[in-house]
């Protein structure tokens, strides 16, 4: 069933800036220990693709979030990177979501996981070309339409570069977010995982990047392993607590960019909630410290 | 009407109404109950329910991250022992356990 | 629509994801321009382990049942035949249990792909949509001269599998971590999957009750599933089976079929 462009049923939403805080991924077994603790400060983000499912434990689990803190909806399988057209029953699926549980944020990846008909359930890469930008732009335009909203894309962690590839990562990215209107999700890790294999300055980078576009920011761990040179290859790997060189980026671009949503990152080897708690708290306390600039959103009333 | 065994309106009538007072009558059993009765190994019945572990056995969810554990290239299969299939017995005294080929 | 120029790339990088016989692809390159080599790795890796990781999520008794490498050997061959075809991954491994049937290493375990077929089932109705059970009260107010013709509505969560060996049995000492104990797998099973509020729940049901219960969530009328049950099995029991089913959430509402 095809149901992608209907926006007729859902209105045209601007959630309230959430502004500076810190946030974590949302893992059910922590769920327990979150709602016994009471409501927080923070913000939950969750992985869209794992809610939509029609019923059951895992919707019940996000209402419960949902109802004391803001959220943030991060799609990992739109494909919107991918040359093939968006899978519109899945857009629908986005759609649903996002008008049902009204998240603070709302973001996709710069990257594609499916082919033909295979799904790959991983973040692939693209080269940047015109033709690929052109292809990227009509994706997020066809999705901002669907959500009636602006999305946030995310900055990629790359391990290899295609060879046609004729402009940068940062021009592509400033690219899109001109022509779309779309945010940036900036994250941080991903720009030094990237910076690290392919040799480049991580400092360049985020000199290169429209900070003003950005509205969320990701921090998370890296693994390390090598290639065939012998070179340190950095793994996106998301099983760890975030290395004290990307706590350093991050002092960086919140002193310039002034505090956004920022969100702690876990996916793998998942530690008990105090631990994630502790890491939110360390990306809070750098938030907290440049408040003073610049800032305009309204503060989250606490 | 099938041409399988008919059931009376009498028969069913009646099976409905023990079938009413067995609801009204039973308690559901408490996870406890239901855990004691698969461990005496009587889950032979209606009654008694395995509950799937919500908490534990939620199945997959997505990936936006990397793995750091190698394991895509192994194709042969391996013999291993470490499973429970050779406390499994077969009709006839044959165990699932797993041989080499 | 634009033509579609210059973006190939996706054909060039997938065919050697899930297969590592074939070459890295020429399109990407490592630092300097070097061919990729390891660092394209890195992609077939992070697919092939989150989907074997994927199934073994889904099918926890089977992983512990064949132990961790056995598993993951067994899943590697059907993560590179059959990869998933919807970005769900929840709704991965449909044909993990029919592959489990063919796959020459496991035929020492001819009761594993009916274990697989139950995890499934398991999944299927822990997403399934909320929908209340139906009501005991409602039953009572039926006249018996209807009841031949009345008609149950399946709940979304509700589902069979028929096994010719002790899944049931087999499946609740493995989807835990207690110790193994002895099982004999001769003896046939049937499970009812069903989902009535939040907690899926697996039981086993007693002789003809599978075909009871299947004819009842088709929507075939009370009256005719109870001559196919009492046909299947002389053992069956009207009252105990319907009583069952209600209380396990297996319907959500009566009605009345068109016969008659």
């Amino acid at each position: 069933m095809i149901t992608a462009n209907k926006p007729a049923t859902v209105p045209l939403r601007f959630s309230l800036p959430i502004g500076g805080i810190a946030g974590t991924s949302f893992k059910p077994e922590h769920l327990p220990a979150i709602l016994q603790a009471g409501p927080q400060a923070g913000f939950f983000e969750v992985h869209a693709e794992n809610y939509m499912g029609a019923g059951g434990p895992p919707h019940r689990a996000l209402e419960a979030i949902r109802r004391d803190h803001p959220l943030s909806l991060h799609g990992v399988c739109m494909s919107i990177g991918g040359p093939q057209p968006l899978d519109r029953a899945h857009l629908a699926r986005f759609r649903s979501l996002v008008a049902r549980y009204q998240p603070a944020l709302v973001s996709e990846h710069l990257a594609w996981s499916t082919h033909e008909i295979s799904f790959f359930n991983d973040l692939l890469p693209l080269p940047y070309t015109e033709a690929t930008l052109r292809n990227v732009c009509d994706h997020i335009d066809e999705v901002q339409e669907a959500i009636r909203r602006p999305l946030l894309l995310e900055n990629p962690s790359t391990y290899v570069t295609f060879r046609e590839s004729s402009m940068s990562e940062t021009d592509f990215i400033r690219a899109i977010a001109e022509r779309t209107g779309c945010g940036l999700l900036l994250d941080i890790n991903n720009v030094f995982v990237s910076a690290t294999n392919h040799g480049f300055s991580a400092l360049d980078y985020l000199g290169d990047f429209p900070l003003s576009c950005v509205g969320e920011i990701h921090l998370a761990g890296h693994a390390e392993q090598s290639d065939d040179e012998g070179n340190l290859l950095l793994i996106d790997s998301h099983d760890g607590p975030v290395a004290d060189a990307v706590w350093k980026l991050f002092e960086i671009v919140a002193a310039r960019r002034g505090p956004v949503p920022t969100l702690v990152e876990w996916d793998s080897k998942i530690p008990d909630w105090p631990i994630l708690q502790a890491e939110a708290a360390a990306a809070q306390a750098i938030l907290d410290r440049c408040k003073p600039a610049a800032q305009t959103e309204d503060r989250h009333a606490a | 009407m099938s041409a399988k065994l008919a059931i009376t309106t009498l028969a069913l009538a009646g099976a409905l109404s023990t079938a009413l007072a067995t609801l009204a009558a039973a308690a559901p059993l408490t996870k406890a109950e239901a855990d004691a009765a698969i461990a005496a190994k009587k889950e032979k019945c209606f009654g008694v329910a395995l509950k799937g572990q919500n908490d534990c056995a939620a199945g997959p969810g997505t990936t936006c991250q990397g793995t750091s554990t190698t394991d895509f290239q192994g194709n042969a299969w391996k013999f291993v022992q470490g499973g429970t299939c050779a406390s499994i017995d077969l009709p006839g005294g044959k165990k699932g356990s797993l041989k080499p080929v | 629509m634009r033509p579609e120029v210059n973006l190939g790339f996706a054909a060039a990088f997938a065919p050697a994801l899930l297969d590592p016989t074939r070459d890295v692809p020429a399109a990407v390159a490592g630092r300097g321009g070097k061919p990729a080599g390891r660092r394209y790795d890195v992609y077939r890796n992070n697919v092939t382990v989150s989907l074997i990781d994927a199934l073994a999520a889904i099918y926890p008794a089977v992983q512990r049942i064949t132990g961790t490498d056995f598993f993951r050997a067994m899943a590697r061959v059907h993560v590179r035949e059959s990869p998933p075809s919807s970005p769900l991954l929840f709704e991965y491994g449909h044909g993990f249990p029919g592959f489990i049937a063919r796959y020459e290493h496991a035929r020492t375990m001819p009761w594993l792909a009916d274990v697989a077929r139950i995890e499934r089932a398991w999944l299927d109705a822990y997403h399934a949509r909320d929908a209340a059970p139906l009501a005991p009260t409602q039953l009572a107010a039926v006249a018996p001269e209807r009841l031949a013709d009345l008609v149950f509505t399946r709940h979304p969560a509700a589902q069979i599998v028929r096994s010719q060996y002790s899944a049931v049995t087999i499946i609740a000492a493995n989807r835990d971590s207690a110790p193994a104990e002895r099982i004999d797998a001769s003896a046939a099973e049937d499970a009812l999957i069903t989902r009535p509020e939040f907690d899926v729940v697996v039981r086993h049901l007693p002789p003809g009750g599978a075909v009871f219960a299947a004819c009842l969530l088709s929507g075939q009328s009370l009256g005719e599933a109870a001559a196919s049950a009492l046909d299947a099995s002389a053992e069956f029991d009207i009252a105990t089976n319907i009583a069952g089913l209600i209380e396990a959430g297996a319907f959500t509402s009566i009605s009345f079929g068109d016969a008659g």
